[in-house]
């Protein structure tokens, strides 16, 4: 216990250390002893990780440990790849239900030119508390949920930001401000919640269908006008006028920016992918519950999948009861590439659980330790970065005592840029602070 | 905070209009059956975890009318017994859910007043609903159904056995007390649920929440005074007596002074928690539960001090400000402080896997793992007055247990079996073989509905094949526990 302690210690001081100056050299670390979970190759007994200038320098078994290099005695421990969290509201939310602290979702149909890591509060005290669960980096995305949407269709939603779980600012902590542009595929709802009245209003389906051709036409007419601002930018003419959300688009119609499309029931998915497909758009589909029922269709388009809160109701009542939980297993074998997302703040801890709980259904292990590092590191063009325990990647990685997807593992240190970040955080401040309550006098 | 409260909220009102479709698993041969006496089975060869005198390795369990008749190792059987063969398989007491919405028809919130005794959610339990049979597969035997938070003092509660394919009438579980739902903090005093130009609600404050339960217990205390003079003036003979006006709100408070109906306490914040025990003193009537209590933590001494029972959360936070303090380490705490604690699920997706929220308090907190168990079986049993009968594996208690594939607290484990009353009402095996009969079924039925000469009108009955569309996708969005649904449920439940 004390030498946990003094080790929390340690990692609140290194955390002071790494961020105060950046004109200081960070500090060399190697981790040994380890059994290592590279997810580049078969696990290493008797491992050691080598960290240099923030990257991973080496992993391997028989490696020299270079002189000033901490060492972290890992014996009885495993070394994984931090957690990646695809989709969260990280920093954009702290409380759901006061609106004062959301700002996950802007007014109006269209702003591609909104930028997440704008909003994104370092200190949110959801972020230490996220990271104690083994997840070192996320996407936050904007418009993919929160309390505030006011049931309006945020059509483009913004850009989503890929961001490192540790820093004193945006800048420490970004990986890619302008990671994915994310749009809301508009549903077919014949009965809606009116936030006006609070009653559930009804319309006819056809009025229904006629709105959502609506949406999706506005939605092609204005990529249709990005396209064509995109080629005026390359003209050298300048003879155009400046708009600053076409010119946010222009990525996007250019196919650089990858679309994060949420969208779940069959009808939408479809819509989504033939639409991104005539739109040569780069696609990831988010949300997903009813993937399953358009596999052969992600497959032949090669769309990656994000697959929303798994340890949640099948979205029809007659589906089987663990139809969220066998669906990993079932795209896998459809040759999908697919990653787990939390889609929130305060159950991003639950990612690792998620991925166990596909195991249990079917999906390989080792797959389902991919789908929470690696493959949302492919999935948003990061894993020449991270994803894997291999050299020259960012040193992001955890050392735990057991399988990081298991809902009794702790983690025991955790690395971000190469920096040992303290698994302190509020919730473990007031266990120690109300533990140590003495008796109330009676 | 999450989805699944979307869920729970945008599917109530839609709840009418759902089942009116098939349900699985529950065809006509289904239900035969259960009217036939309970088979004499032997679970045979598994590690069973008792919860209240540890574990057998290798051990067998006897059920005979329904309940446990023996459990041991090489426990002898009668040659009839249906041997149910769990080599490698760990058996655990059912789940008992503390705090649960399921198989409720329409709204869980009498939303209209502070005080809603008068209302039952007794008398709307709906035995079609789908999450009982998904619960069931999570090996949830037992739930709590309460009414909502949107009232200092809410509705009448019912505990059910989810015996899926009996009827409603056949769910309450048999001899336990009654409850009334309380509670405290930002639901009740409408922080969050505020509906556009309606009038604001009193309490709007927590000392106007403590006003409004000491009211109506002052209003009750009386009122019972009134029926005891008129009982006692009858008991002595006197003849043409005029008796008491029947009161339905103050009734059930009635119940809770004489100790005849447990109080359900919703509550977060630690101010609230005390309160509501100091109330409670001042009547006289023992709150059975705090519900939530996410800062149980802070006063835990307290609350074990008035021998309350405690029912939590494995790890919600953040989704308002009551629950910005909330720890994860709560349940293990409390229980360290003497509280009996339970983990409860107050949705029906997170009541499929209780046992790992439960797990959690092994990391969280450090409890052992049969601490870590109790918190889902036993506790709850106790909490609910139902312990004689459910929450551990001990001859002559009911036969209500889940069969997992490996030890329950851990993320991989999934229910083989669940068994209530000594029947098996879950069985995975039969479940994942009988889909493709229910595949072929609803196939068919959708192509006679196609062929259908006259064209049909309602959008909500055509039969396209296409997904429903008032399905409305939670995933992409999170409405958290607010107010999504229409006025009458502007409560919120957790």
């Amino acid at each position: 216990m004390n030498r946990r302690y003094y080790f929390c210690f340690a990692a609140a001081l290194s955390l002071s250390c790494a961020c105060a100056s950046s004109a200081q050299t960070a500090t060399d670390y190697a981790i040994t002893h380890a059994k290592v979970f590279t997810l580049a190759g078969p696990p290493i007994e008797d491992g050691t990780v080598l960290v240099h200038d923030g990257k991973i320098s080496a992993v391997g078994s028989a490696i020299n440990i270079p002189a000033g290099a901490q060492l972290i005695d890992a014996k009885g421990l495993q070394v994984y790849p931090g957690l990646f969290d695809p989709v969260t509201q990280m920093g954009l939310s702290e409380i759901s239900a006061v609106r004062s602290t959301v700002d996950t979702t802007e007014t109006g149909s269209f702003n591609p030119d909104l930028v997440a890591a704008t909003a994104i509060l370092p200190s949110s005290a959801h972020i230490p508390v996220t990271r104690a669960a083994g997840i070192t980096e996320v996407v936050a995305a904007p418009a993919s949920g929160g309390f505030d949407s006011g049931g309006e269709s945020n059509l483009v939603g913004g850009q989503a930001s890929a961001i490192h779980l540790a820093g004193w600012s945006i800048e420490d902590m970004a990986i890619n401000k302008r990671a994915a542009m994310v749009i809301g595929w508009p549903a077919i709802e014949t009965r809606t919640f009116d936030f006006t009245t609070f009653s559930i209003k009804e319309k006819p389906f056809a009025d229904v269908k006629k709105e959502y051709d609506k949406q999706v036409n506005q939605l092609a007419d204005y990529l249709e006008q990005a396209r064509h601002y995109a080629q005026a930018m390359q003209s050298s003419t300048n003879n155009f006028q400046r708009d600053t959300k076409l010119e946010a688009l222009a990525p996007v119609v250019r196919g650089e920016m990858p679309v994060l499309v949420f969208a779940d029931d069959q009808r939408q998915i479809r819509d989504a992918v033939d639409f991104c497909d005539k739109q040569k758009l780069k696609m990831i589909l988010a949300g997903a519950s009813q993937a399953w029922k358009v596999k052969d269709l992600l497959r032949s388009k090669s769309v990656p999948v994000i697959l929303g809160p798994t340890l949640a109701a099948p979205s029809e009542e007659d589906n089987p009861y663990d139809r969220l939980l066998t669906q990993p297993e079932e795209l896998r074998a459809a040759g999908i590439k697919f990653a787990f997302g939390s889609f929130d703040n305060s159950f991003a801890r639950r990612l690792g659980q998620q991925a166990a709980n596909a195991v249990a259904h079917g999906l390989a292990y080792e797959e389902g330790l991919k789908a929470v590092t690696l493959y949302p590191a492919q999935i948003f063009g990061l894993d020449k970065e991270l994803g894997t325990l291999e050299a020259g990647k960012i040193a992001n990685f955890i050392v735990t005592n057991g399988d990081p997807l298991e809902v009794t593992t702790e983690v025991r240190y955790l690395f971000i840029k190469g920096q040992l970040i303290s698994t302190d955080n509020k919730q473990k401040a007031l266990y120690e602070k109300y533990l140590n309550r003495p008796k109330p006098a009676r | 905070m999450n989805v699944r409260k979307l869920i729970a909220w945008l599917a109530l009102p839609f709840a009418l209009v759902n089942s009116a479709s098939a349900a699985p698993n529950k065809s006509a041969a289904d239900r035969s059956g259960l009217d036939a006496p309970a088979p004499v089975i032997l679970i045979r060869n598994a590690t069973i975890l008792t919860v209240s005198h540890g574990t057998i390795d290798k051990g067998d369990i006897l059920i005979k009318d329904g309940k446990i008749a023996a459990v041991g190792s090489n426990v002898k059987a009668p040659s009839d017994a249906q041997v149910v063969d769990a080599t490698g398989q760990f058996v655990s007491p059912g789940i008992i859910d503390c705090h649960s919405h399921i198989a409720v028809d329409g709204s869980v919130n009498e939303g209209s007043v502070s005080v809603s005794s008068m209302v039952n959610i007794a008398d709307v339990i709906d035995s079609d609903d789908i999450s009982i049979f998904r619960d069931l597969a999570g090996g949830v035997t037992t739930a709590n159904i309460l009414h909502g938070s949107a009232n200092a003092i809410g509705g009448q509660t019912v505990v059910i056995k989810l015996r899926w394919g009996q009827p409603a009438a056949k769910l309450p579980f048999e001899g336990a007390l009654p409850g009334i739902k309380f509670a405290l903090g930002e639901n009740p005093k409408r922080s969050n649920f505020r509906v556009p130009g309606g009038a604001d609600r009193y309490p709007a404050t927590r000392m106007g929440v403590e006003e409004t339960i000491r009211s109506a217990f002052t209003e009750a205390r009386d009122y019972k005074k009134a029926w005891d003079e008129y009982n006692k003036r009858v008991a002595g003979g006197e003849k043409n007596v005029i008796p008491p006006r029947r009161d339905l709100k103050l009734d059930p408070l009635v119940e809770v002074l004489e100790g005849k109906r447990y109080v359900h306490a919703h509550c977060y914040r630690e101010d609230e928690i005390l309160m509501l025990l100091r109330v409670a003193k001042e009547f006289g009537f023992h709150v059975q539960t705090l519900q939530h209590v996410l800062e149980g933590y802070k006063v835990a001494d307290e609350i074990a001090a008035a021998g309350t029972g405690a029912s939590t959360f494995s790890d919600w936070w953040a989704y308002k400000v009551e629950a910005y303090d909330a720890i994860p380490y709560n349940a293990a705490l409390m229980t360290k402080r003497g509280v009996v604690v339970s983990v409860n699920s107050d949705d029906a997706a997170e009541a499929t896997h209780l046992n790992q929220e439960a797990a959690k308090s092994m990391l969280y907190g450090g409890l052992t793992h049969d601490e870590a168990l109790k918190l889902v079986t036993l506790n709850p049993a106790i909490q609910l007055g139902i312990d004689k009968r459910v929450g551990s594996i001990d001859v002559g208690k009911d036969a209500d247990l889940a069969i997992y594939n490996r030890d329950p607290l851990s993320a991989y484990a999934v229910v083989e079996k669940t068994l209530i009353d000594g029947r098996v009402y879950f069985d995975r095996v039969k479940d994942i073989s009988g889909r493709a009969a229910l595949e072929k079924e609803k196939k068919d039925l959708l192509g006679k509905a196609a062929k259908k000469p006259e064209p049909e009108k309602k959008p909500d009955e055509k039969k396209t094949g296409e997904k429903k569309p008032e399905e409305k996708k939670p995933e992409a969005k999170k409405p958290e526990d607010m107010p999504k649904p229409p006025q009458a449920d502007a409560g919120g439940v957790q």
